[in-house]
């Protein structure tokens, strides 16, 4: 099973995440001010987006080099072609190790395919590392954002947790205190570890070489202390070479932080050479789950993305109904595109709806995906499936009527002067407060604009003496 | 050759010397706010330009594209490209979003000898500020705050324009020339409204909400005004602000360049 659609949108604003939302999204601003002063940001983004093409056009030949250099390093590598295939690898990975514990770094793929159920099944138990990841799992709650898993929870919330699991009090304005207490727990949690599982910012094909980001010191201690590290990437994620590689390594953090350089970035070939420390085994799990089929369709530059965040930040409609308010794994405009594309079924049609196409996420963008015109591709696409009949026959009517003048002109004249006696007993001062389904839509928080008894063109006729 | 529907109406006028303008007035603006259109001949009149009004017009298809319906969409766009076709000059449009439906998407909605026209019409349709600022070289047009003097005025960037067009200094730029009021940028000022066409009525709830931060960001800084390009995110922030008994007043940009200030 896959994690991709956890339960149908909700697509209203939420209160409750609401304010913490708006203080990152408004954080996240600046940082982006940075990053545009720090680099030329649009030839940044072109090359940004130039190494990703290349990665996803030449993505079956530069799988199979990654594949030859990983193994060649001493890694093993593992073919999924779906959620189940991955989880399953990495269970019997586990298995083989003898491991019944592991810590986890941040990894969005292993929400994709619901690793923690598959591993909670084997008896296998996973402690997230990353903070934000830590908290939200130990809330039993799920992560609502592609970089912050937290970002929807104030430090108040946090403060209670922490008190609750160990019986003490937390200040939620002592930041240092939460992070000690955090830090204390996780630190056990690494040296009982026998296997660490990843995520993969991306994988260099040339040398075999994983690259990780982070911001914590988690992915150091979860790749370097257990015996056994699996790193678990969407196949999209390889890219041909160091020189691509050392452009998207700066370019992740700048649009993510506003900064060139994550706090910390591991570069993984192979296994601990003999009397180094670190694991003995490395693993990679390379998941397809979908993404081979996009390739070839004009949601190919959908593959592109590099995860940062950025459009998330940048949405008004994620700023109102938060991460949760998809019901996905994957949030936010990226998410409201990829997540019809890998899920293929009918339960993530209703996504693409939740975006005001505004275009703020494209040029957030750090690989200039187009998202809004892929927005609404695919909600083209979700009507072609599976029509909505009573809104297909109104825009079926409203295309026959106005594609012909004469007809749009007695439309006008219709709803401006037919139709007056109903507006003016709706309406004040020409705004009109109520209105029938669907337009009801309309009315419930806003006042309707009457139309005018005198349309334009009828004005200008008049005017220029015409007709 | 000119347009026989629009030589019909011109006939009886004597031709103004000076650029040939079409004018594309818009669903929106022709049916709920035509006297931005008239303000828009006005103003372009006033600019020296000739204005034509291809009558066969109606709506540029962008409801339908985006709630879904390439097809009706494309239905309607058929209209646009034949009413303004066999037209000469540039297309100027009160209203950045439909705009944006013909400079970015019609290209892509056209194949083959269709594509070459849109793509023609494209190259060829201007948003109203930035005709003025960048087509005329205009950087200023004059024009008096149609209200008390001194009026506190937020200007909201419409976002196909912002984001879409790349249009922002235009308007700003006319605003400047504009007397009898103050100009004030909102913070979060590159938010969008909530309007989104068919959105606004789906997600109602995230819309308004949406419309909400960009009122109560506008009254944050003391805006007594609230002023754009788009009659959409206008329609939306009027209605919601009527809706909440906000003494915020909301404008077309060309209610301001009015020469006497009068409405």
């Amino acid at each position: 099973m896959s994690g991709l659609v956890i339960e149908p949108p909700r697509g209203k604003p939420d209160p409750a995440v609401t304010p913490n939302l708006h203080r990152a999204a408004e954080n996240w601003r600046l940082h982006r001010a940075d990053a545009r002063r720090r680099v030329d940001w649009e030839a940044w983004r072109e090359r940004a987006r130039q190494v990703r093409a290349d990665a996803v056009r030449n993505l079956p030949e530069l799988i199979e080099l990654l594949e030859a250099r990983f193994v060649a390093a001493g890694g093993h590598v593992h073919h999924a072609r779906d959620a189940g295939e991955a989880s399953a690898h990495v269970v019997r990975i586990c298995q083989a190790a003898g491991a019944t514990r592991a810590v986890k770094g941040k990894s969005m793929t292993s929400e994709e395919i619901n690793l923690d159920a598959a591993l909670a099944q084997a008896g296998i138990e996973a402690v997230e590392t990353d903070l934000g990841e830590y908290i939200v799992q130990a809330m039993g709650d799920r992560p609502s954002h592609i970089l912050a898993p937290a970002v929807h929870l104030s430090a108040a919330q946090v403060a209670d947790l922490f008190a609750r699991e160990s019986g003490r009090h937390f200040d939620p304005d002592d930041t240092a205190a939460l992070v000690d207490y955090a830090r204390g727990v996780l630190r056990e949690r690494f040296l009982a570890a026998e296997v660490g599982i990843t995520g993969v910012n991306l994988a260099i094909a040339e040398t075999g070489t994983l690259a990780i980001v982070e911001s914590e010191g988690n992915i150091r201690l979860a790749t370097s202390l257990p015996r056994v590290h699996i790193a678990l990437m969407g196949i999209e994620k390889v890219i041909r070479d160091w020189e691509g590689a050392a452009h998207l390594i700066q370019m992740l953090p700048l649009a993510a932080h506003g900064k060139p350089a994550a706090a910390s970035t591991s570069f993984i070939t192979g296994p601990a050479r003999d009397g180094d420390d670190g694991p003995r085994e490395i693993h990679l799990v390379l998941l397809d789950g979908g993404r081979s089929a996009i390739r070839g369709t004009p949601f190919e530059e959908a593959l592109h993305c590099i995860r940062c965040g950025a459009c998330l930040y940048a949405c008004p409609v994620y700023r109102q109904v938060g991460g949760h308010g998809y019901g996905t794994t994957y949030s936010g405009p990226i998410g409201a595109v990829i997540t019809p594309l890998l899920a293929r079924g009918g339960d993530a049609s209703e996504l693409p709806g939740l975006s005001s196409l505004c275009g703020a996420c494209v040029e957030a963008c750090p690989v200039k995906i187009p998202l809004d015109d892929q927005l609404v591709m695919l909600r083209a696409q979700a009507h072609r499936r599976d029509p909505a009949r009573g809104e297909a026959a109104l825009f079926a009517a409203w295309a026959r009527l106005w594609s012909r003048p004469a007809a749009y002109r007695a439309t006008a004249a219709t709803a401006g002067r037919a139709l007056r006696p109903l507006w003016s007993a709706l309406a004040r001062d020409g705004w009109q407060h109520r209105a029938p389904f669907p337009f009801s839509g309309w009315t419930d928080g806003r006042d309707a604009r009457v139309p005018d008894a005198e349309p334009f063109h009828v004005r200008w006729r008049r005017r220029r003496g015409g007709a | 050759m000119p347009d026989p529907r629009t030589t019909r109406i011109f006939r009886s006028f004597p031709a103004v010397p000076g650029q040939r303008v079409q004018l594309f007035v818009t669903c929106l603006v022709d049916l709920l706010y035509p006297e931005v259109g008239e303000r828009t001949v006005a103003l372009l009149e006033r600019l020296g330009c000739e204005v034509a009004f291809p009558a066969a017009q109606t709506c540029c298809g962008q409801p339908a594209l985006s709630a879904g319906y390439p097809r009706e969409a494309l239905a309607v766009a058929d209209g646009f490209l034949d009413a303004f076709a066999d037209t000469e000059g540039p297309i100027v449009a009160p209203f950045g979003s439909c705009v944006h439906m013909v400079r970015h998407h019609y290209p892509r909605l056209y194949e083959g000898e269709r594509a070459t026209v849109a793509a023609g019409l494209a190259a060829r349709t201007h948003e109203l500020s930035s005709f003025i600022v960048d087509e005329l070289g205009r950087s200023a047009v004059g024009g008096r705050y149609p209200g008390p003097s001194g009026t506190v005025v937020a200007y909201h960037h419409e976002c196909h324009m912002r984001y879409g067009l790349g249009v922002t200094e235009a308007p700003m730029s006319l605003l400047r020339g504009v007397a009898g009021c103050t100009l004030v940028e909102p913070p979060r000022g590159e938010l969008c409204c909530g309007f989104g066409g068919t959105f606004a009525l789906k997600l109602g709830d995230v819309s308004v909400a949406m419309a909400d931060e960009k009122l109560d960001s506008a009254l944050e800084i003391g805006a007594q005004a609230i002023v754009s390009s788009d009659v959409g995110c206008l329609m939306h922030l009027e209605g919601r602000a009527r809706r909440r008994g906000l003494q915020l007043r909301v404008h077309h940009l060309v209610d301001l360049l009015e020469p006497d200030g009068r409405l």
